[in-house]
């Protein structure tokens, strides 16, 4: 086949910017970089969580109705806790996302897989959230 | 993984696998996810049972007695080094992301996090697992 120019094809410049198609957005990175922040945020406060509830002052044995009513008197425990449910669950959640997005083949599996894991993470955190703001140490 | 085979096929190290894939690279993440999925789980159940906190004390108490149990102590101690292997080796990819010398150490500080996870998880099982080692063996 002898070459034309005219069905050369058109070969761009290198390192000419990627053009970006409409609609594309930055979500992924926030995700990525979400990953990094929350990670490190959840280090100190899921380890010294487990320090606390499972080696500590006779660890886990210890641990009753009045123990978490002890730590939920004080706003700091509180806030500790709301936090780490909230980033562990998001955290936990974008992983799983990111493992569905990995393993499912079919479109389908792949959005009702994670309509489920949007919903019992939603559910979580909301039970979560509820239980921590409404807790009565009196309930009885 | 046959989908993105290139015709080059990539230098064989003198161990066997190549530079990541069968490698200290590529068993790290597998890990990762392995941890990762785990402790989602267990969360999505740990919420649901500090959830009865809100129900009433004898309820919690019930289901925190599980926690109690020998063997359950035993899976909790599984727990504790799943998510602190996830935690350090979450910290090692922040250093391979973020830290100019982080990709070229990336298998060095495999083994530096390792060695971390064994020296917290020696004395930690030890205390976690203290009072079901006196129960299991009679002592109390």
């Amino acid at each position: 086949m002898t070459s034309s120019p005219e069905l050369a094809p058109t070969i761009i410049a290198p390192r000419t910017p990627q053009r970006r198609t409409r609609g594309r957005t930055n979500t992924e990175l926030y995700a990525w970089l979400f990953m990094r922040v929350s990670g490190i945020l959840l280090v100190v406060l899921v380890l010294g969580h487990l320090l606390i509830m499972n080696i500590l002052d006779g660890g886990v044995q210890r641990i009753n109705f009045g123990f978490v009513a002890g730590r939920w008197a004080s706003p700091f425990w509180q806030v500790w806790d709301l936090l780490m449910l909230w980033l562990a669950q998001i955290h936990g959640t974008n992983g799983l996302r990111t493992i569905i997005n990995d393993y499912t083949r079919k479109d389908q599996t792949r959005f009702w897989l994670k309509m489920a894991l949007y919903t019992a993470s939603a559910l979580v955190i909301a039970l979560g959230t509820l239980v921590i703001f409404t807790f009565d140490p009196n309930i009885n | 993984m046959s989908t993105t085979a290139t015709s080059r096929a990539p230098a064989k190290t003198k161990f066997g696998g190549t530079l990541y894939r069968g490698r200290e690279g590529m068993w790290s993440w597998v890990a990762h996810r392995i941890t990762g999925v785990l402790t989602f789980f267990f969360l999505f159940a740990h919420v649901l049972d500090t959830a009865l906190v809100r129900v009433s004390p004898e309820s919690y108490d019930t289901v925190i007695a599980t926690y109690k149990n020998p063997f359950v102590n035993l899976m909790e101690i599984g727990l504790v080094g799943a998510v602190l292997y996830h935690a350090l080796n979450g910290l090692r990819i922040i250093a391979v992301d973020f830290w100019s010398r982080g990709p070229r150490l990336q298998r060095q500080m495999l083994w530096l996090i390792v060695a971390v996870w064994v020296v917290v998880m020696v004395p930690g099982a030890f205390f976690m697992f203290k009072h079901s080692f006196e129960v299991v063996f009679g002592s109390k």
